[in-house]
């Protein structure tokens, strides 16, 4: 048994240690918002945060976890800055089809914790392990600075 | 998947076998599972009648519960395009609805009802939903509105003429009355309704031309939204599966020793051209699938190359083509095409194999019992999924029901039902339901690929204006799989769409089409179809013809378009947005294209910046865009952004190869999206018109592959031919190899 600590409740799973967290999530514990894209951490649709930083969970061993705090889409909006995000992604239309977006939305939180008012190349710098096939990607740029102004007015 | 084309192909007559008696049950079967529904079209004789004689029921659309609420069936799926809000907008305009109370719901399998007018089938695709469903959900909407108004004149003794309707409520003036619409829906279930009641005037539009907010998107933002892939039955177990490396392969042998001993591994199925590993979980059923050992029988296929494709394409382009569109005297004008006469000049241009790469990798989950069958997935074609899983369950349509879901992403992959036929064959083998999820690598390897296009073109110029034009189309006939009876005469309409009806206004011209399959590989529609190819060769060649005159770009092809207001208006607002003339540094430049596909007018404008190494930087792209009446503003312009790095991504990066009968792309690394660091500004400018509305989902994609060939040209003069872009002929001096 491995336990976790996924959006604040400890969870027990028995699932093998070098299974990737993401079918932890997905197949074991139905949290099925992060997404499966790629397999090989190319396109940051499993994006969850551990301790608040982005990882890609399609390649992260749970067996690794130990007590780390493990968010998802699921619960991100619980945070000021996912809040943040998720509304100015609705604002500004962001979205299409959706299936990269909980990776999407989670990068860009994480950016704004670690930097509040990111220029271009800090969005750029974050933000380019996400793929869109959609396209939305100048929206996404959008958003992020439309977020940062609420951080700014809050 | 030209509609308009196919229907007056294929007259009235759907294209599907109409599922005879199914669909009637369904929609009793939907109706009666909400106790307090009413849908005024329950007494569904006269519609079910009238859906015989038509081959689509136009009122199974609606239903307004007691409470007021209002669901939309949706007979289009969404896929990311809007469509779910935009074809809301159009019903609930006519209806009147309160817009805050309007619900959506996916149609379900129902050839009969929900049938697309212009594919004659379930089907969303060719960027037509507004299109189609532009009359029909307008009728829905105001024969509905009629019968609301009808039972609050009756309940109040006044003449219904004296009713006017509000925000979901009936309202009569002279006696200050109202009634909510959910207070009238038992009286109006009882009324018949009109057959052509007047519809709105577009200057008394409410909700359309608005840029509301999307109806799915707010589920996309918090991870509550079910794809396909999310589905959990109770009791789910996960599959993987693995078709042959070469193409068309079977299976010869397997040994599932390894595989067995992996915790987790539930099942290893073995059918004649693939193996699935069923487990607890994915990493299960993966892992299993890892330690398989399968030996493939590589079929006929296994000699199979790029080269021998392109081989084979390039010598069919040189035979005559099945004649699609002919005009004035091309043989007198042009000569033949061994014996041009002089002065003709003369192009070929390419277009590789794609793959779609959907974000949600394909999947179905299915549960098989020996007397049903019931799945879960994303599609673009349900009734063609409700006959694949009968099919592949071995049982008879009336035994299987399909639940659709939001897709991620479609562009025409979510077409093909192969996903669900291959998902049912091995859940048949499984006690209870399995979620068979593709990897990203099977995704790509096995997809039904963009088919490779060799286009030929001849022209001839006198002055500055063409005066004769041919234009040969070599490559897959898609339809002629994808829609067999639409395949007539040798041409496939979708090849030549965009080539037979080209915008510019030339007096001899002719269009061929040369049907060349790629051995082995099975190809389908892609996002752009058929005028992908056609914009993109027409738009090079029209480019390589304006220099050898001397004109500016858009000055030669404004000259050729005195019959298309339209496009000039397009161009024009183009190039006063885009910056068109203004001078800009070395190596960079800026590239137009104009096109007229799926019904839009449509000029965009790439500006880039080609380095010494050959790599080409996105600086900017401007779009005009006449599509008449723009339901919902703010989503076409998020379909023209999305549509622009669709096509961009392709030009950069896109293209499928084989070796030894297998594809050599696999996953993002080796076949590359662009990135968000990579995206330029992209600014969209529509012209207002009281047009009917064309279609915009694809063409995006269409217009940005030509205007950054164009933008290239103009940056170093190097004209290419072939997508994607080679950065070996693009490099300067020592930096080329």
């Amino acid at each position: 048994m491995i336990t976790l600590v996924v959006n604040g409740e400890r969870r027990q799973v028995d699932v093998p240690a070098d299974m990737p967290l993401l079918w932890v999530l997905r197949d074991v514990l139905g949290l099925t918002g992060t997404k499966f894209g790629c397999g090989i951490a190319q396109c940051g649709a499993c994006t969850v945060h551990v301790e608040g930083k982005p990882v890609r969970s399609c390649v992260l061993p749970v067996g690794t976890m130990g007590s780390r705090a493990i968010t998802t889409i699921e619960a991100i909006g619980a945070t000021p800055n996912g809040a943040r995000v998720q509304k100015a992604w609705l604002d500004l239309e962001v979205i299409q089809c959706g299936y990269c977006q909980s990776g999407q939305i989670m990068s860009a939180t994480a950016l704004l914790d670690a930097i509040p008012s990111p220029d271009d190349a800090d969005i750029d710098a974050a933000m380019a392990g996400n793929i869109c096939r959609c396209g939305t990607y100048v929206r996404i740029r959008q958003a992020i600075k439309h977020a940062a102004t609420e951080i700014g007015s809050s | 998947m030209t509609g308009e084309r196919h229907r007056g192909d294929s007259g009235a007559a759907p294209l599907a076998e109409p599922a005879a008696g199914l669909s009637r049950r369904n929609f009793l079967g939907l109706a009666s599972g909400a106790a307090f529904v009413f849908g005024f079209y329950l007494p569904l004789r006269k519609t079910s009648e009238a859906a015989e004689r038509a081959g689509y029921a136009p009122n199974a659309f609606i239903r307004i519960d007691s409470q007021g609420e209002v669901t939309l069936i949706m007979p289009q799926v969404e896929m990311g395009q809007g469509v779910y809000t935009s074809l809301s907008m159009v019903m609930a305009e006519e209806l009147d609805a309160e817009w805050s109370r309007v619900r959506v719901e996916h149609a379900p399998a129902d050839v009969k009802h929900y049938a697309n007018p212009m594919l004659g089938d379930q089907a969303t695709g060719n960027s037509n939903s507004i299109r189609a469903f532009w009359k029909p959900m307008r009728q829905a909407g105001a024969r509905t509105r009629a019968c609301l108004v009808e039972a609050a004149a009756r309940s109040w003794g006044v003449p219904s003429a004296e009713c006017r309707t509000e925000n979901g409520t009936v309202i009569h003036d002279p006696t200050r009355r109202k009634s909510a619409y959910g207070a009238l829906v038992s009286r109006a279930a009882v009324i018949e309704p009109p057959q052509d009641p007047p519809l709105k005037a577009t200057s008394a539009f409410r909700l359309i031309g608005q840029p509301l907010r999307r109806l799915d998107t707010p589920e996309k933002a918090n991870g509550k939204v079910r794809y396909g892939i999310d589905v959990m039955p109770p009791g789910v177990k996960f599959a993987t599966l693995a078709l042959s490396p070469v193409l068309g392969g079977k299976v010869a042998r397997v040994d599932d020793r390894r595989t067995r001993a992996i915790p987790g591994v539930r099942q290893v199925v073995v059918l004649d051209d693939l193996v699935a590993v069923v487990g607890d979980h994915m990493w299960a059923a993966k892992c299993g699938l890892e330690a398989l050992e399968v030996t493939w029988d590589d079929g006929p296929n296994g000699r199979v190359s790029s080269e021998l494709i392109w081989s084979r394409l390039r010598e069919a382009s040189l035979r005559e083509g099945a004649v699609a569109k002919e005009v004035g005297d091309v043989a007198g004008t042009l000569g033949s095409s061994t014996a041009p006469v002089s002065g003709v000049l003369t192009a070929t241009y390419e277009m590789p194999l794609l793959a779609h790469a959907t974000m949600e990798p394909l999947n179905c989950t299915v549960h098989v019992t020996p007397t049903s069958a019931e799945a879960w997935i994303g599609t673009q074609v349900m009734e063609r999924v409700h006959a694949a899983v009968a099919k592949a369950a071995g049982l008879p349509e009336s035994q299987v029901n399909v639940h659709n879901h939001l897709i991620g992403g479609g562009f025409g992959r979510r077409l093909e039902p192969d996903m669900a036929y291959s998902a049912t064959r091995i859940a048949k083998r499984v006690d209870g339901p399995v979620k068979v999820v593709w990897t990203r690598e099977e995704d790509i390897r096995h997809d039904i690929f963009r088919p490779a296009y060799h286009d030929r073109l001849w022209a001839r110029l006198e002055g500055e204006r063409i005066v004769g034009w041919k234009h040969r189309v070599s490559g897959s006939a898609v339809l002629a799989r994808w829609a067999p009876p639409v395949f007539r005469n040798g041409v496939d309409s979708d090849g030549v769409d965009s080539a037979q009806d080209i915008p510019y206004d030339i007096p001899n011209l002719r269009v061929e089409f040369n049907r060349e399959e790629p051995p082995g590989v099975v190809t389908g529609f892609w996002r752009g179809v058929g005028p992908n190819n056609n914009v993109f060769a027409i738009e090079s060649f029209v480019d390589e013809l304006a220099r050898r005159v001397g004109k500016d770009p858009i000055d030669f092809r404004r000259a050729h378009l005195n019959k298309t207001p339209r496009l000039q208006a397009a161009l024009d607002l183009v190039r006063e947005k885009s910056g068109w003339g203004s001078a800009l540094p070395a190596r960079c430049g800026r590239g137009v294209s104009a096109q007229i596909s799926f019904a839009s007018f449509i000029a965009t404008v790439v500006e880039c910046e080609v380095d010494k190494s050959g790599e080409v930087k996105l600086r900017r792209v401007t779009t005009a865009v006449d599509t008449g009446i723009a339901v919902n503003p703010d989503t076409i312009m998020a379909q023209l952004q999305g549509g622009h790095v669709f096509g961009l991504t392709a030009a950069l990066y896109g293209e499928i190869t084989l070796a030894r009968g297998r594809v050599q792309q696999s996953n993002f690394h080796d076949y590359r999206m662009l990135r968000i660091d990579q995206i330029p500004p992209i600014d969209i400018h529509l012209l207002r018109n009281d047009a009917p509305p064309g279609g915009i989902g694809e063409a995006g994609t269409t217009a940005a592959l030509p205007a950054l060939r164009n933008a290239i040209y103009a940056a170093t003069g190097v004209a290419l031919r072939r997508m994607p872009i080679d950065r070996k002929l693009l490099a300067t001096g020592s930096e080329r190899t």
